[in-house]
């Protein structure tokens, strides 16, 4: 039996896990984009707090995810169930290429023409919204799409945990030592990232300020 | 001399120092002093580092004094909310400052917009500044990339006109321009200062730009003021840095003089 007359009988389980596992990584980046992104501008305007905010994030980078969600086990709430913790491990790796691509997207619009607005009476606010934003913007989004390219693939470990999502063919196929079953848990996800990255790479393009 | 507004000059430097970083860094501007009447056109002329740009970072108070003061209006500008201050201040520099993402029509209008002007009246007077500087009112629509570099300089000094401030600050706005067009710039901002009779102060470092389009030469080197003189004093000063300047730009300076 080959991978695709396997996936084809298992096409119920298949969808079902692909969509926890697009679940995990919607809900995760959501939650990065939503802290990130705001990170990502505070660290413009309090320079002071560039390093630790930065360096904050690249430690979160460098745990393993396995240990991660096992440190999070014991986290009230969020440990009581296995799709939160992995949302919350998911967003916290996402955060650090929001951060840094936001920070770095407002540094690179050129300062000349941020001097020429404050320079005509515009506030930080609008400054930010109208100019440094805007202009950012493409720059932001390539960082949402490596954030949620990642969490494409590590959510496949979140099964390790419970967690569902397509690991779990990856996993069993492992267990099984059968070759069939962890494709069928590789092929979409890997499809799922290449269509992220497609899609959002698209968008990055269309945003870019010319 | 009595002290209503309108009979004090429109900007004044008295003693001021400008330093980097505050007081610990190097000193870019050295015990200023310099009076902007009103309705002049003062050109700063130096050379790269003498100060002038830091000068005019001063009086919109993008930058801020290490001592002494700057009056504007009467008032000074520590005092004004930066805002309203910057608001009724013209700003043009070189052609960087239009925003890649906005229409000529939102550059220009951008300061009616954040002043709250109602729609129809921005878009009025757009057209009208787009004519004042001689431009086709249909390239309203039009983004700053789809502009030759004069007209992105003309819309430049569109939108600095647009809520019609008494001061205008320019820092070399025409210096990245072709000879020509800068020429042909340099005849309209005569002709509009005659009609609008605003106060300029003017940075660049061409002597000629200076004898042609200023009332009066502040002469700037390595953070002082050297001498302040109309275009005819300057032609016949003795001083060694205008004599310097003047052989620098050669014998044939009777421009307007």
């Amino acid at each position: 039996m080959n991978v695709w007359q396997f996936m084809l009988q298992n096409r119920n389980e298949v969808l079902e896990l692909t969509f926890e596992h697009l679940k995990l990584v919607g809900i995760s980046t959501f939650l990065a984009v939503l802290i990130g992104i705001p990170l990502g501008v505070l660290i413009t305007r309090w320079p002071i707090l560039n390093k630790p905010v930065l360096g904050g994030a690249n430690i979160i980078q460098t745990i393993p995810s396995l240990a991660l969600f096992g440190f999070l086990l014991p986290a009230p709430w969020i440990g009581a169930r296995a799709d939160r913790l992995a949302i919350l491990a998911l967003a916290l790796y996402a955060l650090l290429p929001l951060i840094r691509n936001t920070y770095a997207g407002i540094q690179g619009v050129d300062r000349a023409m941020v001097e020429a607005g404050r320079g005509m009476g515009m506030t930080d606010r609008q400054l930010l919204f109208q100019v440094e934003l805007p202009l950012s913007l493409g720059v932001i989004i390539a960082g949402v799409r490596v954030a949620t390219v990642i969490s494409v693939g590590l959510a496949t470990i979140a099964a390790a945990i419970g967690a569902g999502g397509l690991g779990e063919y990856i996993f069993r196929g492992l267990a099984m030592v059968n070759n069939q079953v962890i494709l069928a848990g590789a092929i979409p996800a890997a499809t799922m990232a290449l269509l992220a990255d497609v899609s959002l790479g698209w968008l990055e393009k269309r945003l870019s300020p010319h | 001399m009595n002290d209503s507004p309108n009979s004090r000059p429109a900007i004044e430097f008295r003693n001021v120092a400008y330093k980097v970083n505050g007081d610990s860094g190097r000193e870019l501007l050295h015990d200023l002093n310099l009076e902007v009447q009103r309705g002049e056109t003062l050109v700063l002329l130096g050379r790269s580092g003498s100060g002038k740009t830091t000068t005019l970072k001063l009086i919109n108070r993008l930058l801020t004094p290490s001592s002494g003061e700057i009056i504007v209006e009467a008032r000074p500008t520590s005092d004004w909310d930066v805002i309203r201050l910057r608001r009724m201040i013209g700003f043009v520099i070189q052609e960087v400052g239009l925003f890649p993402h906005f229409t000529v029509e939102r550059n220009i209008g951008l300061v009616p917009k954040i002043e709250k002007w109602p729609a129809d009246r921005i878009h009025v007077r757009v057209k009208e500044l787009l004519e004042l500087v001689g431009l086709d009112p249909e390239i309203a629509s039009r983004y700053p990339r789809e502009l030759s570099g004069g007209q992105r300089q003309r819309v430049g000094v569109a939108r600095a006109l647009a809520a019609d401030p008494p001061i205008m600050l320019m820092d070399e706005p025409f210096g990245a321009l072709d000879l020509i067009t800068r020429a042909e710039l340099q005849h309209e901002f005569i002709n509009l200062q005659k009609r609008l009779a605003k106060t300029v102060v003017f940075v660049t470092h061409d002597l000629r730009e200076a004898l042609l389009l200023g009332t009066r030469i502040a002469l700037m080197d390595a953070g002082r003021l050297v001498t302040v003189q109309t275009s005819k004093e300057f032609l016949s000063s003795n001083d060694p840095l205008a004599i310097a300047y003047k052989e620098a730009f050669g014998t044939d300076l009777n421009i307007k003089c």
